[in-house]
């Protein structure tokens, strides 16, 4: 049972981490956001593998539901930049790489060189002692959703509250950032005005269709 | 999981996690990217919770609620992140991190 649950994590780590690293590599930013949703569902299953069952399914559906299609619009939303030829990376990336390795060997070099029994003696210290007892919830060795919402509604009401209204905050604040005047609002050709254009004049970048599709390009033509 | 797996190596991947979105948020020119560095960042915390609370306070939910609230800042962030990228795009026609630089002197 054990090795079972070692061949998983390890299975899921590799998920994790390979496809966290497509995320950063890959040159279509599409291909990116479809990386980053495969991390999050592997984020979820070991969540599950943790026993935190409601944090899995929350995971799955803000995480790898909400947010991905949220970046997926946005990909969608901003033309010009998403294509192969499109230089993604800065020219210096390497001092990045250099930071990124720096962090990680920072945080492993104590893991590696503290002796692991303190920290053992702990975790078998919490597994074995008594849960405290909930107040309406079954008794069970791990929290589960009952634990989350008595904690919701009793102890931590207040970041309850303070987090809705961040959740109203930033609803507001994304639509007035990202709303837009009509009478402002830049003329963007359908697909088939764009065949049209695209047979009857030889064109060579988007650029020209816009300006065909402007009224002084329509005068003009 | 905590008799099959030590605390340690849990923590190992959620700080790869962290390295490699600390890698994306500072190398990718597309401001997508950035936020999608970002995003793996917040997964790696999360992951980094979650491990603590199993392995040391499994009877206790504070770790979960902390999770959960990590999980609704990062919503929000990412909300108003992307529309700031649409903002953006519409007045510069770019997303480029590196080509919007008013502020530059």
């Amino acid at each position: 049972m054990n090795t079972l649950i070692m061949v998983i994590f390890f299975a899921l780590a590799a998920l994790i981490l390979i496809s966290a690293v497509m995320v950063v590599t890959v040159k279509n930013i599409i291909h990116a956001a479809l990386w980053l949703t495969a991390s999050f569902l592997g984020a979820a299953a070991l969540y599950l593998l943790m026993e935190a069952e409601f944090l899995a399914v929350v995971q799955v559906l803000i995480y790898a539901g909400a947010i991905s299609i949220l970046i997926l619009f946005a990909i969608m939303l901003t033309r010009h930049v998403t294509g192969e030829g499109v230089r993604q990376l800065y020219e210096r990336w390497w001092v990045a790489l250099v930071v990124a390795i720096l962090l990680f060997g920072a945080v492993l070099v104590p893991n590696l060189l503290s002796e692991q029994a303190n920290w053992d003696s702990q975790v078998a210290a919490a597994q074995t002692a008594p849960a405290p007892p909930a107040a309406e919830c079954p008794p069970a060795t791990v929290a589960g959703s009952c634990e989350i919402g008595v904690a919701f509604m009793r102890d931590y009401l207040l970041p309850f509250e303070v987090a809705s209204v961040l959740l109203l905050v930033a609803l507001v604040g994304a639509i007035v950032i990202a709303h837009e005047e009509r009478a402002r609002r830049r003329r963007v050709p359908t697909l088939a005005e764009e065949v049209a254009l695209k047979r009857s004049i030889p064109v060579e970048r988007d650029e020209d269709i816009e300006a065909a599709l402007s009224p002084a390009g329509r005068e003009g033509t | 999981m905590v008799n099959a797996v030590p605390l340690s190596w849990v923590l190992i991947v959620a700080a790869g996690l962290f390295s490699i979105g600390l890698f994306g948020a500072l190398s990718r020119r597309n401001t997508v990217g950035i936020l999608m560095g970002v995003e793996l960042m917040l997964n790696a915390v999360n992951i980094n919770l979650l491990a603590f609370w199993r392995y040391l306070q499994p009877a206790d939910a504070t770790g979960l609620v902390f999770a959960l609230i990590v999980i609704t800042v990062a919503a929000a962030e990412a909300a108003v992140g992307l529309a700031m990228v649409i903002a953006i795009y519409r007045t510069r026609l770019t997303i480029n991190a590196d080509e919007v630089d008013t502020l530059k002197g």
